[in-house]
């Protein structure tokens, strides 16, 4: 009696606890809201995801979460198969949990969107003593170090203030805050105000964050109509919103309005992302050797930050693998880049 | 054989059932965390035992690299700090104005409907005020705790200095004693006990706010780290981190009531 009792119960627990990976016909996909994630949330409405889901006769839920960070766990935890974020946080977080982890549609890179906001001050040497707030660990904490060597020095010379996303708007209102790092459409928010400096971007560092669709790898493996799928609903969104015409700024204005501002502001918020409309430059910048050298800083930064876990002794402990080479321990490989399927977008082949 | 509801469980088999939750939670969780790790070695999601105990040493023993702190007595000591400082002016200010308010019906008049107003506005939702009000430094960690419980705190004292038996009044009228007397030597006594059980009452939404307050913007705290190794899952600081916290909420409760009970011992002789 008991002796079935511990099985029954192990069992239980084993089969809820074990993630389990093999060919399957149901996908669960997130999203939050980005300027070069918006894409995800119309294909899902306007059924562009289901036409290429039926085509691949899967079935794919999209999903939009409002908490960037919490969808990302989630992702990491299982309970979706795929989820969009920045190069980065798909270091830090899947791939440092172990969760090996691909880069299935590489959709733009920040060149703009990210910024450092001085008030009064319009120099980025001016930064030195200050208190800068920002979210710490994020792709702005990165951009600010980067920025940071720009003019020689380090993060020893401010101090860091951790400041939610939420709450970076009307933190910037109160006296106490002189200078910020952060993302669009809050940066745009914070450098319309009045005397309001932005001193460094993204645009100088360009290339370097990164905004993906991110798979898991083996379910991907187990399942490449996901993937084709995916990168199918993608290029055809990327067609129907790019150029001047009334279809596509009807799309656009969709966009625009699903993020929270009009026409004009998601425009501008274009202007400052590298969208790869194109799937062929995006297979060109996926083969570039630029992106294992961006790895290989992100990395870096990474782990004298502590994001690798603990059990990483320098920066090299994750492999990520570009199709130029592998930056780091090829044994440990949780994050991978491919264009394979953005190839076959290229190719007319989905 | 004694019905079920007359069956008295003794000394030791209370600790028994009482232990009982707590180790099949255990259990359950090391089950759960052995069967995620078999899966893949680096799962953050539920960590072992092991993983939080090295965690909470590199914590607690070992200097951050990027600041040399001690990480988890920087982050207890500003976290408490913060504690005591806005429940400390809250439980000043619910002396004060509770006893005004409940002892002098003038006063009461014109404090009360301020006080059952700001009462009813919910301190997280004017967030951007309390920003642009008091900065985003301690004060407004300190302040969005004050905010939090002061007005509870003032609302107790007030129905509790107005239970006081009329009785009691009026003798020490017949005394000769005055307004000032009356309340320092009547009323305080009897209120102190009083307000440290409001103080425990309110400790839990204190944290709340402490918490909630260090996750908007911090250079430290518990609640800040907590929210800052969010970030990237490390479930082997959180977890720790929230035992650490609620052993320190049990401990103060425990002092509290320890305090009280030395020192109002009439109080709770009669409560219980």
């Amino acid at each position: 009696m008991t002796r079935k009792l511990y099985i029954t119960t192990a069992l239980l627990l084993s089969l809820t606890f074990a993630p389990v990976t093999f060919a399957r016909d149901s996908f669960n996909v997130c999203w939050s809201i980005y300027v070069g994630w918006m894409p995800w949330g119309y294909a899902e409405n306007a059924g562009i995801i289901d036409k290429w889901a039926d085509k691949y006769d899967i079935d794919i839920n999209v999903v939009q979460i409002n908490d960037y960070i919490e969808s990302i766990n989630q992702y990491t935890a299982g309970q979706y198969d795929a989820c969009v974020m920045t190069n980065m946080d798909a270091l830090t977080i899947p791939a440092a949990g172990g969760v090996d982890s691909t880069a299935l549609i590489v959709g733009d890179f920040s060149n703009g969107n990210d910024g450092v906001v001085l008030k009064g001050k319009d120099s980025l040497s001016d930064i030195e003593g200050q208190r800068v707030n920002l979210v710490e660990l994020s792709v702005s904490h990165y951009m600010l170090a980067r920025a940071l060597e720009t003019v020689g020095m380090s993060e020893r010379d401010i101090t860091v203030v951790n400041t939610s996303d939420a709450d970076m708007v009307s933190a910037y209102t109160s006296d106490d805050v002189t200078a910020v790092a952060t993302w669009n459409p809050l940066l745009s928010e914070i450098t319309s105000m009045p005397d309001s400096h932005l001193v460094f971007d993204s645009s100088r560092i360009p290339g370097e964050i990164i905004d993906l669709m991110v798979v898991n790898t083996d379910v991907l493996e187990a399942n490449p109509k996901l993937g084709k799928a995916l990168t199918g609903a993608w290029y055809e969104v990327m067609t129907a919103m790019q150029g001047e015409g009334e279809d596509a700024v009807q799309v656009r204005k969709e966009l625009a309005d699903a993020s929270g501002t009009d026409l004009e502001g998601y425009d501008s918020q274009l202007d400052s992302t590298r969208m790869f409309y194109d799937p062929a430059k995006a297979v060109e910048f996926v083969n570039s050797p630029e992106l294992q050298e961006t790895m290989q800083k992100v990395a870096e930064f990474s782990f004298e930050h502590g994001l690798l876990g603990e059990g990483a002794p320098d920066a090299t402990f994750i492999g990520v693998e570009t199709p130029t080479g592998t930056y780091g321990n090829s044994g440990n490989t949780q994050l991978r880049f491919i264009p394979d399927y953005m190839q076959m977008a290229a190719d007319g082949a989905l | 054989m004694k019905k079920l509801i007359n069956q008295q469980p003794g000394i030791v088999s209370r600790w028994a059932l009482g232990l009982l939750p707590f180790l099949v939670i255990a259990v359950i969780y090391t089950a759960a965390s052995n069967a995620r790790l078999e899966e893949n070695p680096n799962d953050k999601l539920l960590p072992s035992s092991t993983a939080m105990v090295e965690a909470m040493q590199r914590m607690a023993f070992e200097p951050s690299k990027r600041t040399g702190d001690y990480v988890l007595w920087t982050d207890t000591a500003a976290s408490l700090q913060r504690l005591a400082i806005g429940v400390g002016l809250a439980a000043l200010a619910g002396l004060v104005f509770g006893i005004a308010n409940g002892a002098i019906p003038l006063f009461r008049a014109g404090f009360s409907p301020l006080i059952t107003g700001i009462s009813l506005v919910p301190p997280m939702a004017i967030l951007p005020v309390l920003f642009i009000a008091f900065g985003l430094e301690e004060l407004a960690k300190v302040m969005l705790i004050f905010i939090g419980i002061t007005p509870f705190i003032i609302r107790d004292l007030q129905l509790r200095t107005m239970e006081i038996p009329e009785e009691q009044i009026i003798k020490m009228q017949t005394l000769g004693a005055n307004t000032w007397q009356i309340i320092v030597r009547l009323v305080w006594p009897q209120i102190m006990p009083r307000l440290i059980s409001a103080v425990r009452l309110s400790l839990g939404s204190a944290w709340l706010f402490l918490i909630a307050a260090e996750a908007i913007a911090a250079t430290d705290g518990l609640g800040y780290r907590i929210f800052l190794v969010r970030r990237y899952l490390a479930m082997d600081v959180i977890l720790p981190y929230v035992l650490w916290i609620t052993l320190l909420a049990f401990v103060i409760d425990f002092l509290l009531n320890r305090y009280s009970r030395w020192r109002y011992p009439w109080f709770h002789g009669r409560a219980s």
